[in-house]
């Protein structure tokens, strides 16, 4: 059995699975059940000058018959007064001394930031998250991705934290902006212990067309809000991987966004999180998605020979280079397995219509579809489409090219093969 | 149900008495119905599409479920298929559409295309839609014989190309076995005069009922006064078993006997055993019907095997779920009784389907249904010049041609007896056809 204690950036914890900062981590009582469920930690639903909510303030991206692949939301941070708060969190931590507590904070002057932060470490917090990310309501009070989306500012309040916490100090990131790299170098600078991202992603959810109006309908308006659940999960695992790709980043990184499984906890340890946070998936469907996350999880350590997350965290990250490093002379196609297809000719019309032209219905009424194998430009599409399991598999073929990147052959003119389906 | 249409109305109490046969395939729900339209792989030159008779364009009909553009998924279906609301309930579409998606080659349930047409047709019913307009009028009319579906298929395409129909039908019902034959618990009655109504609703299509081909109306008349003809007349009446005792009351025709239950609440309340003899689908139609009628014991008596029963696989299966009994290999050589039937003396057929000596024995029975085929109507117009009956079919080329010029004829007169869907198919084609000779394109 793999051992899945996690150390992110000094915050020590059972497992990686923690609660981002939301509504499942909005009070004691809940995240005394997470915890019985086996969540490893949580981070408590961000304090600050206690808000007002708008009712509706969640709206949900359905696809084809399955509901919320995303989700967006209209809150703000806690509504509940911060001596509640505190109360709870330090009920917790006497009640849960292994797991992990770590309390989101966003205020807005630096002795703000100071009278909260001794509070919550008085309170038994393990670590701190700075909320640089709320990308709807409180930024337009100059906080949240406000803050987040300003290299200086960030760095700033960060270092004020850093001075003033005896515990570590998490920054966490707005994927509000075009490039993460620059936000996550601020929190470095600022001295933080690690970074958390992503937060939500502005969006508008939705339009009830009906009624015309924006979704979630607050009386005849709605605003922007903030995405996220299974649907953002790539943007997300991009911003992971390009922080920990970077090589002057060097501190940890606690991935969220879009987490619904193990599997997708794997694709963030391996593209370089250290933890992972999640909280659409539970709002959905509870805390206890979590037991099967551990499981998945362990096993998939146990099957591939890893110990402890030290052998998983950032095993893809050196596989994500540029488009230049790529060997143009690697050749794939596809390769239809005649006894498992069905013969529903989904591949054919994606190939005609949305690739390359090259599989043709089959020859004399026969259902499965024929490949031009001199045309397939290996795009992938028809696997994509193919609802057969395995039945679609890309080959690699021998073209007698060595191979040669775009930047090989600029700076060397190595040869490449011959282009195909480019006519 | 209908308030102009020239056919008599049904007993009052019909339409409760047919509540009694339950949907055996129940709706879809909304919810449902989305779900499954979600799962369709939206194939591209679908075999389902390609097994349809009428070609229904299914993956397109079903992603608009899923889009929930409902109105235009009915259109799509009437499309192709006017009748689509029956065909929906009646199809056996396990051995049409249903058994050719590509789901049965995955370890995966079909898509259940016929709950699926059912779910947008009845929607369009409910919502009272109408998606087709006459032609402008060509001044050339045609003159159709029957009003089941082939003749109600090829009427609305004749209307939408702009020639004037006249239906003749000998029954005071329309609808033909839509109305007096597919079993109650698929369709019934009251809808099928529904659907009429509906697709006579283009307007332009005169029914005479009461008219019978041959009786009340010569073909030379006919021909006369039509530029064309359509024969949509489909099968004659039960063929008779001559047996000793046939003539008992209690032996009756499963054909006739059905139409009775369709249209009327026949008495079977003294009736505790019945026997039906056959093995296709009227038979297996028949039986079903007589359990849902409440009589204990219901038997099919067929000179078959079970393997080799012409009726269909998943129809008997349903069947014997619900206590059907069968005789295998059984030939019926007479009736007993006096007066009324008690039982039908059956003799033991070997491989050889020859009779086994000493075999014979009586199965008790006071209700015997005959389900052993239907006469052909081919008679009709077997003088006529040009037109070629062969055992009883009016012999037609792929669009419904005989051999003489403007006669036209499909569906079971011309099919021999094939399916509801079948006969909207032919009947739509041959209009195409008719539209033809009559100088259109
Ligand atoms: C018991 C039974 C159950 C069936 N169940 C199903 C089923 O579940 N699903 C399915 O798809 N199919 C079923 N069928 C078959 C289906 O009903 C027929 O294939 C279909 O109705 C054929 O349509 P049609 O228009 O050719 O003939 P019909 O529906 O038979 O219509 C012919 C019309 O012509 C009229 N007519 C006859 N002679 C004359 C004349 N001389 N002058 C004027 N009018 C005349 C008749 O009264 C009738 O109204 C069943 C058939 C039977 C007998
Ligand atoms: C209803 C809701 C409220 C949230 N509130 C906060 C918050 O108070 N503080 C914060 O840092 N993030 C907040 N978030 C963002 C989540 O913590 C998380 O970063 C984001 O939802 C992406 O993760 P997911 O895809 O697992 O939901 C909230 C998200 C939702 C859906
Ligand atoms: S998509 Fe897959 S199953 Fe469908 S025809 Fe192509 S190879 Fe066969
Ligand atoms: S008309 Fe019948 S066979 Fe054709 S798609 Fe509809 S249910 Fe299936
Ligand atoms: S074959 Fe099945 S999956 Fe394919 S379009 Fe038809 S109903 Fe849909």
């Amino acid at each position: 059995m793999a051992d899945l204690t996690t150390n992110c950036g000094g915050i020590v914890s059972p497992n990686p699975f923690w609660l981002a900062s939301a509504p499942p981590a909005n009070s004691g009582d809940q995240v005394m059940r997470a915890f019985d469920h086996g969540w490893g930690g949580a981070v408590w639903k961000t304090l600050g000058t206690p808000i007002q909510n708008v009712s509706s303030r969640f709206g949900g991206l359905h696809y084809k018959g399955t509901k919320a692949i995303g989700f967006n939301n209209i809150e703000l941070i806690t509504d509940r007064p911060i001596e509640t708060n505190l109360k709870e969190i330090a009920e917790v931590k006497r009640r849960y001394p292994k797991h992990a507590v770590i309390v989101s904070l966003m205020v807005e002057t630096r002795d703000e930031w100071q009278d909260l932060i001794k509070r919550s470490i008085d309170a038994g917090a393990d670590g701190l998250e700075l909320n640089f990310g709320c990308p709807h309501g409180m930024c337009e009070r100059g906080m949240g991705s406000a803050v987040g989306q300003e290299p200086r500012i960030n760095e700033r309040i960060t270092s004020w934290a850093v001075e003033f916490s005896t515990v570590p100090v998490l920054v966490k990131l707005t994927p509000n902006v075009s490039d993460i790299v620059p936000h996550g170098m601020a929190a470095q600078r600022g001295g933080a212990h690690g970074v958390s991202l992503i937060n939500t992603i502005k969006s508008i959810i939705g339009v009830d067309i009906d009624r015309m109006v924006l979704e979630p309908r607050v009386r005849g308006l709605s605003t922007n809000g903030g995405y996220c659940g299974a649907a953002v999960k790539p943007i997300a695992l991009h911003m992971t991987a390009g922080l920990a790709r970077h090589p002057d980043f060097n501190i940890p990184i606690s991935g969220i966004g879009g987490i619904a499984s193990w599997r997708d906890a794997v694709e963030f340890l391996l593209l370089g999180a250290s933890s992972v946070q999640v909280c659409t998936e539970v709002m959905l469907r509870g805390y206890r998605v979590v037991e099967d996350m551990i499981e998945g999880l362990s096993n998939y350590m146990d099957s591939h020979g890893m110990k402890t997350l030290d052998d998983i965290v950032g095993r893809a990250v050196p596989s994500y280079s540029e488009w230049g490093e790529l060997d143009l002379n690697y050749e794939t196609i596809a390769r239809i397995d005649p006894e498992t297809c069905i013969g529903c000719y989904d591949c054919v019309v994606a190939c005609q219509d949305g690739a390359h032209q090259c599989i043709y219905p089959g020859d004399n009424g026969a259902r499965v579809p024929r490949i031009d194998e001199s045309e397939c430009v290996g795009c992938n599409l028809c696997q994509i489409v193919c609802p057969v399991p395995g039945c679609i598999e890309m080959v690699e073929v021998e073209n007698g090219y060595p191979p040669a990147t775009w930047n090989q052959h600029v700076a060397t003119g190595a040869a490449l093969r011959p282009k195909k389906g480019a006519h | 149900m209908s308030t102009t249409l020239p056919h008599a109305p049904l007993p009052a109490d019909r339409a409760e008495a047919a509540e009694a046969f339950e949907d055996y395939k129940p709706p879809l729900s909304p919810g449902h119905a989305v779900v499954e339209a979600n799962r369709c792989l939206y194939c591209e030159d679908a075999p389902c599409t390609i097994a349809c008779p009428t070609h229904i364009d299914i993956p397109t009909f079903i992603r608009k479920i899923a889009t929930g553009n409902i109105r235009g998924s009915a259109k799509t279906i009437f499309s192709s298929n006017i009748l689509g609301m029956s065909c929906a309930r009646v199809c056996p579409v396990e051995v049409l559409c249903v058994g050719d998606c590509v789901y049965n080659h995955l370890d995966q349930p079909p898509i259940q295309i016929g709950k699926l047409q059912r779910y947008a047709t009845d929607v369009a019913f409910a919502e009272g839609w109408r998606f087709f307009e006459a032609g402008a009028p060509t001044g050339r009319s045609v003159g159709l014989v029957g009003a089941g579906p082939a003749s109600l298929a090829c009427a609305h395409e004749l209307r939408r190309l702009g020639h004037a129909c006249t239906i003749y039908e000998k029954r005071d019902v329309v609808g033909g076995l839509n109305s007096t034959g597919v079993a109650p618990y698929k369709m019934r009655a009251d809808r099928s005069l529904e659907e009429v109504e509906w697709v006579l609703g283009i307007g332009g299509i005169e029914v005479k009922t009461g008219v019978e081909l041959g009786r009340d109306l010569s073909f030379e008349a006919l021909e006369a006064q039509h530029d064309a003809v359509f024969l949509g007349f489909g099968l004659g009446p039960d063929s008779w078993l001559e047996a000793a005792g046939s003539e008992l009351s209690g032996v009756e025709g499963a054909v006739e006997f059905i139409e009775g239950m369709k249209l009327g609440t026949p008495d079977v309340s003294e009736v505790r055993r019945a026997v039906v003899i056959g093995g296709g689908n009227t038979a297996l139609d028949a039986v079903r019907e007589l359990v849902r009628m409440g009589i204990a014991s219901v038997t099919m008596v067929y000179r078959g095997t079970e393997e080799r029963m012409s009726g269909y696989a998943h129809e008997w299966k349903a069947g014997k779920l619900e206590d059907v009994k069968a005789l295998w290999q059984r030939q019926p050589v007479g009736f007993e009784g006096e007066g009324r039937v008690t039982g039908v003396r059956c003799v033991k057929l070997g491989q050889d389907r020859q009779p086994i000596a000493g075999s014979e024995e009586v199965v008790p029975a006071d209700l015997v249904l005959l389900a052993i085929g239907q006469g052909k109507l081919g008679e009709l117009v077997s003088g006529l010049d040009g037109v070629t009956v062969e055992r009883g079919r009016v012999v037609v080329g792929p669009d419904g041609a005989t051999g003489r010029p403007g006669v036209f004829a499909g569906g079971d007169c011309a099919n021999g007896g094939k399916e509801v869907v079948n006969a909207v198919a032919e009947g739509k084609a041959a209009a195409q056809a008719i539209h033809r000779s009559l100088g259109g394109n």
